[in-house]
């Protein structure tokens, strides 16, 4: 197998911008001059469904799908979908997860229960883990919808890229009125991926 | 210039290359974004949403007819719907180029079945080409259109969800000027009587023929050729999970794969020792050489027949094939976790309609769109779907053979109703069925993510049009009693049911409110819960809100008291109205509070 390519996962609940996010990589990957393929289902994103989305890059991608155990990089918006997603992580891989923690109705009556600490249960199968509080973040920069942007940004010191691309690939593909937030996000994002003593 | 496009997007990028002059279609995951594309890129092609699929197809004929490029979308089982049309314009043939997009579910990620729509053109004797990823979905539009006209046929394109959501680099070209032939008046070609459809048959026939030459030449069947003594022949998706894990053996990739290049394949077969095939779904590829006689070719015992292929379920066949030595990882088992399956939103209009139809314990037949969701926990309050518009009829049905003491209830959506539901009032009323139908009229075709239809006043190019009215035909079409409720208000909605299921003959709910989602989102002061107040009832955890949840704090009796999340409360009331003690009011604002 070609293992040249950079396979990042992307995962969280429908309404999180798991897509936007995805398509911000993607950009930046183009941007950059590479072969980009990326994945996702619609149809049940906006209903609190699970949504994941892979990205593949490299100088040729065939797949849009990443083979499984071979997630350079797992990207989750909430603890538990980073849980469910795990076993995509491959063996030298890089879990950045968010605290967020989205409970459904379904973890209310008694057949299934939300586990208390996932991001603890992520630690225990791997040392490779940056759990960033990513809801106050958001809600200390005014906008609840900004965690895809801040944990994208995190993860951007382990994807890499310049961040001027980053930047760009915000100013064009974010509604214009949403980009200076998110420009804001990404460098909150940023600054924290630096100091990790803050997270 | 290159750009990052999904499958569906190329596809519209495609007509618009090729000259398309006409696109139409009923929204359908996975093809709903071809036209929503095509409207908002190219606005040179007229774009349509019709009704439904059968209509679809036949605005498309005509377009065809009319000697314009045409393009009609849908979803694999919207080309049931648009069958008759699609059988008996495969002897017809075509004016302008005709291109069917059939975009197939394996894996039912937002379908009622898997069907394998290669089997439905073979069925239908037309050409089916097959892309693999976005630049192939952008270039066969082209070539497509090229193939229906040259040999006087309607073309398939079928897409998968993979194919059609992937996205990928694309290289863009200028568009051509397609020169449109008049409509010629050619009884003996269009007018389908026995006595001209007899002459077609033979047409289409001898068409077949020049096809199955024309797919032997093209190079959208290709041998990539390494030397090795095995191969393999895949087509779409497929492929690319075939060239990820053997990037270096020997592939015959079909992109025209009806009729099948049998002398392409024959050789391909007697120059190599083994040769396994590997595609999605049903053994279409696999039947077809078997029949021919090329019995050593292996293929489904090793991939199955169901779900969607994977870069890892290819890799766990050819290693049970014995031709690589291991796979990386085992099989995720989701369910070592809690589920997280989709739910209505909150404030979703459709919550306190089921809530109101488990309380009263009815039987209920549904149909296709969000309010499917109504089946499962903890509403529970939906016993059937089968199709768009099966509601009506199943509720007759079962109202026929069970008798109506305790009435039988049909739920579907506005444009259901409109898609297909209309037939079955019909025969509700001509029939004389007790069935009470409720139309949960959110104005949108919501579960595809918000497209007109023709109740909501707008057309897909967006120009303003007639809406239609929903009481005035119900009533044209013979219900005595139509009844429009507002579902937000939980007791009138429950006593205009109850009334409506006690009375004799067919009548008709229609609940009113629009989607909290779309056109735009519907955001309400939000609700939050008195925690001294709340006793831990759990009446508001049964209406399956995701707003609100547990808290960590508990009764005396140690029962959780319900908190409401701020951020996704839409304030719609339905919990205020169901919570005894009152313990749910209005969110005052900061600083306010008690």
């Amino acid at each position: 197998m070609d293992n040249t390519n950079k396979n990042i996962l992307i995962v969280g609940v429908g309404g999180q911008g798991v897509l936007l996010a995805s398509e911000l990589l993607s950009e930046v990957a183009i941007m950059s001059g590479l072969d980009v393929k990326k994945s996702e289902v619609h149809g049940m994103s906006q209903r609190g469904g699970v949504v994941s989305s892979h990205v593949r890059i490299g100088k040729k991608v065939y797949s849009p799908i990443i083979p499984y155990g071979q997630a350079d990089i797992l990207l989750s918006f909430e603890q538990a979908e980073g849980l469910r997603a795990l076993d995509w992580l491959g063996p030298d891989g890089q879990v950045v997860v968010s605290r967020t923690r989205l409970v459904p109705p379904i973890a209310n009556f008694g057949k299934f229960s939300y586990p208390d600490d996932p991001v603890a249960d992520i630690q225990k199968k791997t040392s490779r883990v940056i759990a960033v509080d990513a809801d106050r973040m958001a809600h200390e920069l005014g906008n609840p919808r900004l965690v895809n942007t801040i944990l994208l940004a995190v993860a951007s010191k382990h994807i890499g890229f310049a961040r001027d691309v980053w930047d760009e690939a915000i100013r064009k593909l974010v509604k214009p009125k949403f980009v200076d937030i998110n420009l804001k996000a990404f460098a909150r994002g940023c600054e924290l991926a630096e100091t990790p003593a803050k997270r | 210039m290159k750009k990052l496009m999904s499958g569906n997007e190329a596809v519209a990028r495609g007509a618009f290359e090729a000259g398309v002059k006409l696109a139409a279609a009923y929204p359908g995951t996975p093809s709903t974004e071809i036209l929503e594309t095509i409207a908002a890129e190219y606005p040179s092609i007229y774009a349509e949403w019709s009704p439904n699929e059968k209509v679809a197809f036949e605005v498309g004929i005509g377009g065809s007819l009319g000697g314009g490029r045409t393009l009609v979308a849908m979803k694999h089982v919207g080309v049931n719907v648009a069958a008759d049309p699609l059988m008996t314009f495969a002897y017809t043939g075509v004016n302008g180029g005709f291109v069917l997009i059939s975009a197939d579910d394996p894996e039912m990620h937002s379908s009622q079945n898997e069907q394998d729509n290669r089997l439905f053109g073979k069925f239908a004797q037309i050409p089916i080409l097959e892309p693999s990823d976005s630049q192939e979905s952008k270039d066969m539009i082209k070539i497509g259109l090229d193939i229906s006209e040259t040999f006087d046929t309607p073309v398939m394109v079928r897409m998968t969800t993979r194919v059609s959501h992937s996205k990928g680099i694309v290289e863009l070209a200028d568009p051509i000027t397609h020169t449109q032939t008049k409509f010629d008046r050619n009884t003996f070609k269009y007018v389908m009587i026995p006595g001209h459809a007899k002459v077609r048959h033979s047409v289409m026939l001898e068409r077949l023929d020049k096809l199955a030459e024309y797919s032997e030449q093209t190079p959208l069947n290709r041998v990539e050729s390494y030397g090795t003594k095995l191969g393999i022949i895949t087509g779409g998706i497929s492929y690319q999970y075939v060239k990820e894990i053997l990037p270096q053996t020997d592939i015959l990739k079909l992109g025209f794969s009806f009729p099948m290049p049998l002398k392409k394949i024959a050789q391909f077969v007697q120059s190599h020792e083994r040769v396994i095939v590997v595609e999605e779904l049903e053994p279409y590829y696999e039947e077809i050489i078997r029949a021919a006689g090329m019995i050593s070719v292996e293929g489904k015992k090793y991939f199955g027949r169901k779900g969607e292929l994977s870069p890892y379920r290819v890799a766990q066949g050819l290693h049970e094939a014995g031709i690589i030595d291991k796979v990386a990882g085992a099989e995720y088992d989701p369910a070592q976790l809690f589920p997280r399956p989709p739910v209505l939103c909150p404030g979703c209009p459709h919550r306190g309609l089921f809530a109101i139809l488990k309380k009263l314990k009815l039987t209920v037949t549904g149909d296709i769109g969000c309010y499917t969701l109504g089946t499962l926990q903890p509403l529970e309050a939906l016993h059937s779907c089968i199709c768009m518009g099966s509601s009506i009829g199943a509720a007759i049905g079962l109202d026929k053979v069970n008798g109506s003491e305790q009435g039988v209830v049909a739920v579907l959506g506005d444009s259901t109703f409109l898609h297909s539901g209309m037939t079955g009032l019909l025969d509700a009323v001509y029939n004389r069925s007790n069935a009470t139908i409720i139309i949960a009229d959110n104005r949108i075709t919501a579960m595809t993510g918000g497209q007109q239809h023709p109740a909501t006043g707008y057309t897909l190019m967006g120009q303003k049009t007639k809406q239609v009215d929903f009481v005035a035909l119900c009533t044209a079409l013979g219900v005595d009693s139509v009844r429009t409720v507002d579902p937000f208000n939980y007791d009138e909605t429950m006593k205009v049911i109850k009334e409506e299921v006690e009375r004799p003959g067919p009548s008709v709910i229609i609940t009113t409110r629009p989607c909290v989602l779309m056109p735009k989102r519907i955001m309400d002061t939000p609700y939050e819960v008195l925690l001294d107040v709340c006793n831990g009832c759990s009446a508001c955890f049964r209406i399956g809100c995701p707003a609100i949840a547990p808290s960590k704090e508990l009764t005396e009796r140690g029962r959780p008291k319900a908190e409401i999340d701020p951020d996704s409360c839409t304030g719609c009331t339905l919990c205020a109205q169901l919570c005894q003690p009152e313990a749910i009011v209005l969110k005052q604002p900061a600083g306010k509070a008690k």
